[in-house]
C-alpha cells in the first residue's frame, strides 16, 4: 500500500470541480487527488456525480468550473488537445460499449492500429497477449455478441490497455453482470491494480473496495462526503450520511 | 433506485432527460417515414387476371377483321419495354446521385458546427415535404434547356433534367434516414470511441457507420421501390417513357377496349420489378429487427 501524501506530484488532481446539467447541480465542489500507481474507489447512492466525475476526467463531459490535471495536462484548458489526454487515460463503461462490428482482436487492436499509428504487428502482439492476460485466449475471433457479458467487459478491458494508458477509469464495470460473472472481471481489475496501474472506479461492489482500494471516496449529492483508507472508512465512518449508506448496503 | 430502462440504452442519469427525448423523436420519424411498400404476391396475380380477363373481354368485342388484341399488344410490347428501360435508368441514376448528396446531407445535419446543421435540416425538410412532382416541374421549366461549356453547346434532354428533380426528394429522404441511423444508434458507441482518442471523422467512418449500415438499408431500399413507382410523374412533363408511349400506343390503335389490358400490362411491369425489392426489404428487416 502506498502513502499518497509522500510529497510526489498526483498523476490525478481535481479541484473545486462544478458541473450542473439544466437545473440540475451534479458536481458541487468536489477535489481529489491520485498518486501514481494508487487505486482508489469512489462509492455513493446512484446520481451522487461519480459517473459525471470519471466522465470529466477524460473530458468526456466539460466542467462548468474547477480545474483537472492529469499527468501534467491540464484538461480544463480550453486549448486542450483532448486526443493527447485521452491516449493517456483508459476508461471501461458499466455497458462495455464493445464494436459490434469488429471482433475481440478487432476491438483491442483499433485504437492503437489507427489511432496511435502503431505498426500492425506489434499492436497485434500485444493484443493476442492481453486478451490473454483477461483470460480470454480462444475468442479472439469472436464478435461480442457472442460473449457473455463478463467476457466483453475484459475484451474491453484489454482494448483499453492496449492504448497502454497511465490511469484507467472503470465506471461501474460489474453492474450489468449476472452475479457468477462478476467475479472473473473483478479479478483481472485486482491484477491490474496490484501491477501498479493507476485506477479510478466507481462501484458498488463494497467488498471489492475493500480489498483493493487504496483509498476510498464517498459521495453524496455532488460533495465527496468523507475519504479514507478503506479499513478505516468502511469500520469508521465518521458522517452519519456514510453511515446511513453503509447500513443500507452492506 | 435504479433509473428504468430506455430504448436509448443509457444508464447515466444526467442524460435520461435527453435520452428520452431522443426515444420519443424516434417514434415520431417513424410515424412520419415515407410509406412502406409492401407488396403481397397475390396482388400480382390479381392484376395479370384483370389483364387476362379485360383482353378477353375486348377481344370478344371486337369486330370480324381487325387485328387480334394479342397481336396488337405484342405489336407495342417492345416500344413500351423500351420506354419501361428509361423509367429504371432514371430511377438508378436518380437513386444513384441523391444517395451520394443525401449521405453528405445528413452528416451535415449531424455537424458539429449549428450554422451547417441548420442549413442542412432545412435543405432536408425543404425537400422532403415538397411535393415531387412540383420539384420535377421546377426542374424541368426552369433549368436551360441547353448549357454552353467552352463554346461546346451541350442539350440537356427532358429526361435527364426529370432525373434531376427526382434527384432532390430522394436527397432529401437520404439524408433523413443517414440522421435517424447515426442517431439510433447507442451514445455508448461514441462514449468509447471517444474514450479511445478516435477523432470525430474516424469515429464516424469506423464505428458509427459500418453499424448504420444494416440500419440504413431497409429504409434505402423502400425509397427506392416509391421512387421507381414515381418515374411515371416524368410522362406529365413529357419525358418519353413507359407511361407515355403507352398513352400513345392507345391514341394510335383508337380503340378505348385495349385501355384496362394495356395500363394493366404496365401496372404488372412495375410489380414485377417492384416485388423482388419489396420481399429483400422485408426480409432484411426481420433478420434486423429495424423497423423503417
Amino acid at each position: 500500500m502506498r502513502d499518497p501524501a509522500r510529497g510526489e506530484a498526483p498523476l490525478v488532481s481535481i479541484r473545486d470541480a462544478h458541473k450542473r446539467f439544466g437545473d440540475v447541480e451534479v458536481l458541487k465542489g468536489v477535489s481529489l487527488e491520485v498518486a501514481k500507481g494508487e487505486a482508489i474507489c469512489i462509492i455513493g447512492p446512484s446520481g451522487s456525480g461519480k459517473s459525471t466525475l470519471l466522465r470529466c476526467i477524460n473530458a468526456l463531459v466539460p466542467l462548468d468550473a474547477g480545474t483537472i490535471t492529469v499527468s501534467g495536462i491540464e484538461v480544463t484548458d480550453p486549448k486542450l488537445d483532448k486526443i493527447v489526454l485521452r491516449r493517456r487515460v483508459g476508461m471501461v463503461f458499466q455497458q462495455y460499449n464493445l464494436f459490434p462490428h469488429r471482433t475481440a482482436l478487432q476491438n483491442v487492436m483499433m485504437a492503437p492500429v489507427h489511432v496511435l499509428r502503431q505498426d500492425r504487428r506489434e499492436v497485434e502482439q500485444r493484443a493476442r497477449e492481453l486478451l490473454r492476460k483477461v483470460r480470454l485466449e480462444g475468442k479472439e475471433g469472436a464478435y461480442p455478441g457472442e460473449l457473455s457479458g463478463g467476457q466483453q467487459q475484459r475484451v474491453a478491458i484489454a482494448r483499453s490497455l492496449c492504448m497502454q494508458p497511465e490511469v484507467m477509469l472503470f465506471d461501474e464495470v460489474t453492474a450489468a453482470l449476472d452475479p457468477e460473472t462478476v467475479k472473473e472481471v473483478l479479478v483481472t481489475i485486482r491484477e491490474l491494480a496490484e501491477e501498479g496501474m493507476t485506477c479510478l472506479l466507481v462501484t458498488h461492489e463494497m467488498g471489492f473496495a475493500r480489498e483493493v482500494a487504496d483509498h476510498v471516496y464517498f459521495t453524496d449529492r455532488g460533495v465527496i462526503v468523507e475519504h479514507a483508507p478503506p479499513a478505516e472508512l468502511f469500520s469508521a465512518p465518521r458522517d452519519p450520511r456514510t453511515r446511513e449508506f453503509l447500513g443500507r448496503i452492506l | 433506485m435504479r433509473p428504468r430502462p430506455l430504448p436509448s440504452g443509457t444508464d447515466l442519469p444526467v442524460l435520461l432527460p435527453a435520452a428520452d427525448r431522443l426515444a420519443r423523436r424516434a417514434a415520431e420519424e417513424r410515424r412520419l417515414a415515407l410509406p412502406r411498400v409492401t407488396l403481397d404476391a397475390r396482388w400480382g396475380a390479381a392484376i395479370l387476371v384483370t389483364v387476362l380477363l379485360s383482353a378477353a373481354a375486348a377481344q370478344a368485342q371486337s369486330a370480324p377483321g381487325q387485328e387480334s388484341v394479342l397481336a396488337t399488344i405484342w405489336k407495342w410490347t417492345p416500344l413500351v419495354g423500351q420506354g419501361f428501360l428509361l423509367n429504371i435508368a432514371i430511377s438508378v441514376v436518380a437513386m444513384t446521385c441523391g444517395t451520394l448528396l443525401g449521405v453528405l446531407l445528413g452528416l451535415a445535419q449531424i455537424s458539429l458546427l449549428a450554422p451547417v446543421r441548420a442549413g442542412s435540416w432545412f435543405l432536408t425538410q425543404f425537400f422532403r415535404n415538397a411535393p415531387w412532382l412540383v420539384l420535377l416541374f421546377y426542374c424541368i421549366f426552369m433549368l436551360p434547356y441547353r448549357v454552353t461549356i467552352a463554346g461546346e453547346v451541350i442539350e440537356i434532354p427532358n429526361w435527364l433534367r426529370a432525373t434531376l428533380g427526382l434527384t432532390l426528394p430522394v436527397m432529401a429522404n437520404v439524408s433523413e434516414i443517414v440522421r435517424g441511423a447515426v442517431q439510433s444508434l447507442a451514445k455508448g458507441q461514441w462514449e468509447a470511441a471517444e474514450s479511445l482518442a478516435f477523432s470525430r471523422g474516424q469515429t464516424l467512418r469506423m464505428v458509427i457507420l459500418p453499424q448504420c449500415l444494416k440500419r440504413m438499408l431497409p429504409p434505402w431500399m423502400n425509397l427506392y421501390a416509391i421512387l421507381i413507382m414515381s418515374t411515371p410523374l416524368a410522362s406529365i412533363v413529357g419525358v418519353e417513357e413507359a407511361m407515355t408511349l403507352a398513352r400513345g400506343a392507345l391514341n394510335a390503335e383508337r380503340r378505348g377496349d385495349l385501355l384496362i389490358p394495356v395500363y394493366g400490362l404496365l401496372l404488372l411491369a412495375f410489380f414485377v420489378y417492384c416485388y423482388p425489392i419489396a420481399r429483400a426489404t422485408r426480409w432484411l428487416e426481420r433478420r434486423a429487427q429495424v423497423r423503417i
